[in-house]
């Protein structure tokens, strides 16, 4: 038995190989944790009134209002913006779709940042 | 370096230290998601939302680590997250328990070991494991973590956790020697021959 253990384990060990992470996720966390933690700020002083009258980019300057620059807007926008999709199709109309979107943000600042 | 300890980090040096800490550890969380729910989509979930916690008691666990890894600290967050995720599953009348087990997806898992049969078996084996064993194997070869981090990670005494990955491995080396038992014996048992199909 333990002879066998040694071929074993490295039997168990080719079984259980490490996954990479899809390559969209890797992506969105990295981009989103690396570049707006600088730039969510900015981009409040900043942002176009054009951009905002596609509900698609409300998500990230409406995070960073609510709950102020770091890695903590990264993860909510990340956390919003998968679920635009199934928000979309929920919604009949545009405002229907903001008034998701804006409480979505809002759940998900109290969950990540809960003391504020 | 007393002042380390005494002054609390700046914002934007947690923020460094997460993004840090999520970069190094980004596989590790997605490995050991995968191998706990058996499909990327519930994977990236608890992916997602093991970082998210993280986050929410970074300070407290940068603090209270003493310097250690947090490795095993993550690694609890998805560990709790996931045992929540199959309390939530098992109460939806449309899944079962079974449905929602671990490694548990072979359309999912299949495809990692490319037809290999002893990886297969050995996969279907450790689904088999309970628990905490399952756990341990996955902790100790998915994720290359040591006793000591396995052990902080189930809140278990290095000792205790030794003796664990060492009966999960025992139990695992039973179960395969079983699953492939029938296949190395098939024209030994004493069936009579009229009642053998051909091939």
């Amino acid at each position: 038995m333990s002879a066998g253990a040694p071929d074993f384990e490295a039997l168990l060990r080719e079984a259980l190989s490490p996954i990479d992470p899809p390559a969209d996720l890797a992506a969105r966390m990295e981009s989103a944790l690396v570049n707006l933690t600088e730039l969510a700020q900015e981009e409040l002083e900043s942002w176009e009134l054009s951009t905002m009258r596609d509900p698609r980019n409300w998500v990230r300057p409406a995070a960073a209002a609510m709950i102020g620059a770091g890695a903590g807007t990264a993860l909510v926008v990340l956390r919003v913006r998968g679920r635009h999709r199934a928000r979309k199709q929920q919604s009949s109309s545009l405002r229907e779709l903001a008034g998701r979107t804006i409480s979505d943000i809002a759940e998900e600042a109290r969950r990540v940042m809960p003391d504020r | 370096m007393p002042d380390a300890q005494d002054t609390p980090p700046s914002k934007a040096e947690l923020d460094a230290r997460f993004t840090e800490l999520y970069r190094r550890h980004l596989r590790d969380v997605y490995s050991y998601s995968y191998y706990r729910v058996g499909n990327h989509y519930d994977a990236e979930d608890l992916t997602e939302q093991t970082f998210l916690q993280a986050y929410r008691h970074f300070e407290r666990a940068l603090r209270e680590s003493d310097g250690r890894p947090l490795r095993p600290w993550l690694i609890r967050i998805a560990h709790n997250l996931a045992a929540n995720f199959y309390r939530d599953r098992a109460r939806k009348p449309e899944s079962s328990i079974e449905d929602a087990g671990m490694i548990s997806a072979p359309h999912t898992t299949e495809a990692l070991v490319e037809g290999r049969e002893e990886l297969k078996t050995i996969l279907e084996g450790v689904a088999k494991l309970p628990d905490d064993r399952r756990e341990a194997l996955i902790m100790r070869f998915a994720l290359g973590m040591d006793n000591r981090e396995i052990a902080r990670a189930l809140d278990r005494t290095d000792g205790a956790t030794k003796v664990l990955l060492h009966r999960a491995i025992r139990q695992l080396e039973g179960i395969v020697a079983e699953q492939s038992a029938p296949a190395a014996v098939p024209a030994t048992p004493p069936v009579p021959s009229s009642h053998r199909e051909a091939g």
